[in-house]
């Protein structure tokens, strides 16, 4: 029994249907760690992106280090880092939080590039044209580069929700009741791991085929010559 | 306990870091090219096998496949009456080998696709075939292109490897637990762990240049 809902170990299938409702409540666990990480990815790496295009070589240069070192370094030891050192510096967080920490920091560094290559590819004539115009600096990024380059970064966004949710996974080690953890209590109290851990494929299958359905019809959704913002 | 006391320790984790990454990234590149090339094969259940492995290892989670290989294929096997039982170094070298491969076999279509059509139609024109096409004409000017993306999965492929010792194998994230569990001093051994990952990155990034620069010799017209 695991949140309450008794399994049938009486056949295979039965099984499988009675942990099914359990294996959904850690779904659910996992779309909710997904989709904060991935909020703390695009602004964090939002704030990477514009110090990395800082014109002082003593801000970008660092920025551009630490990200380097986010993306080279392993998800999991970055999240023992954040749940061990943390509190050492009086910083006590759930493990569901220092998790998406984790996961956020980790994928700000992708997210970062995404933004520099989205806003570097609008072409160079938008830039010339703007400043004919006589458009200042502020106005151009809102009302000329920022709508042209949404929808480049879009795509590349949601590829990087969806290896987000593959890496959810992770923070089973720090106690998090998500899907994959669930499946493992399951296993560990009923001695049957192939059809939980099975399930849980499934599952994931289904997550991931459904995530990137829905990038793709935004993707194509989104007019290409850009978006008006207002 | 001194910092440099922690070192010995790491380091022989860290050797088994390096020999998973070396096996899985060679393996996976393997697995990679059969996938790839299966994918664009006239043959439907190759295609389909291809795109069944690649689909599947791309849309479920790595540690998810790890631990499925690990637990759930032993009561498979006995189910079926095979003895399934991996040993953790097999366990972690095949889901990092076939996770990776998925990716990488993503990679190699989209370079051989990439290949001009007058190149196909060339290599036709001088009776060229179909194997030999794919040897002698495609794949020399596809690796070229194919070399950036494999630097990034071969990176990705090292960070993924500290996913093993959650299956007890003693790589660097292990060694490094272990460290901490034995004498909580979390900050100095997790900054050494990340610091020697973030060197064989660096390292595994130069290697991949340094192959890349090797194959770039075979690009059409680099002569």
């Amino acid at each position: 029994m695991l949140f309450g809902i008794a399994w049938d170990t009486s056949s295979g299938w039965a099984f499988a249907v009675s942990i099914l409702p359990i294996l959904l409540i850690g779904m659910w666990v996992t779309i909710q760690a997904t989709v904060l990480g991935f909020f703390i990815a695009l602004a964090v790496g939002l704030v990477w992106a514009a110090l990395k295009a800082a014109p002082l070589k003593i801000i970008s240069w660092p920025a551009a280090v630490v990200t380097e070192f986010l993306r080279d370094t392993p998800l999991l030891i970055q999240l023992f880092f954040l749940y061990y050192v943390l509190p050492e510096f009086g910083i006590t967080l759930p493990a569901f939080m220092t998790g998406a920490l984790a996961l956020g920091l980790q994928y700000s560094a992708y997210t970062s590039e995404v933004y520099r290559a989205g806003i570097e590819a609008v072409a160079k004539g938008q830039h010339e044209a703007a400043r004919a115009l006589n458009l200042s600096g502020g106005r151009t990024f809102t009302h000329i580069i920022l709508p042209q380059a949404i929808p480049r970064i879009v795509p590349a966004m949601g590829n990087y929700l969806v290896s987000i949710m593959k890496d959810v996974p992770l923070l089973s080690v720090v106690t998090v009741l998500e899907m994959l953890n669930v499946a493992r209590i399951i296993g560990d109290r009923t001695f049957n791991y192939l059809v939980p851990l099975s399930m849980v494929g499934a599952l994931y299958l289904i997550m991931t085929l459904v995530a990137s359905a829905g990038v793709r019809l935004l993707d194509n959704w989104l007019p290409k010559q850009g978006i008006p913002l207002k | 306990m001194d910092w440099t006391q922690y070192l010995t320790p790491l380091t022989l984790g860290a050797w088994v870091t390096i020999e998973l990454t070396i096996y899985s990234t060679v393996f996976g590149a393997l697995l990679a090219f059969a996938a790839g090339i299966g994918k664009l094969a006239h043959n439907p259940l190759i295609r389909a096998i291809s795109i069944g492995y690649i689909e599947i290892f791309r849309g479920t989670s790595l540690l998810v496949q790890l631990f499925w290989l690990y637990f759930a294929l032993p009561v498979a096997g006995q189910a079926i009456g095979i003895d399934l039982r991996l040993p953790p170094v097999a366990a972690g070298v095949l889901a990092l080998s076939l996770n990776i491969g998925a990716y990488g076999a993503e990679v190699v279509r989209g370079a051989i696709q990439s290949v001009s059509k007058d190149q196909y139609e060339a290599a036709r024109a001088l009776n060229f075939t179909p194997r030999k096409t794919l040897w002698r004409v495609a794949l020399p000017q596809a690796i070229p292109e194919m070399m950036p993306p494999f630097g990034n999965l071969a990176i990705q492929n090292l960070k993924d490897t500290a996913l093993v010792s959650l299956i007890s194998l003693s790589d660097l994230a292990f060694r490094a637990e272990q460290l901490r569990n034995f004498t909580q001093d979390s900050t100095t051994i997790y900054t050494l762990a990340l610091l020697m990952y973030f060197g064989l990155a660096l390292v595994l990034t130069a290697m991949m240049k340094l192959l890349e620069r090797f194959v770039g010799r075979w690009r059409a017209g680099a002569r």
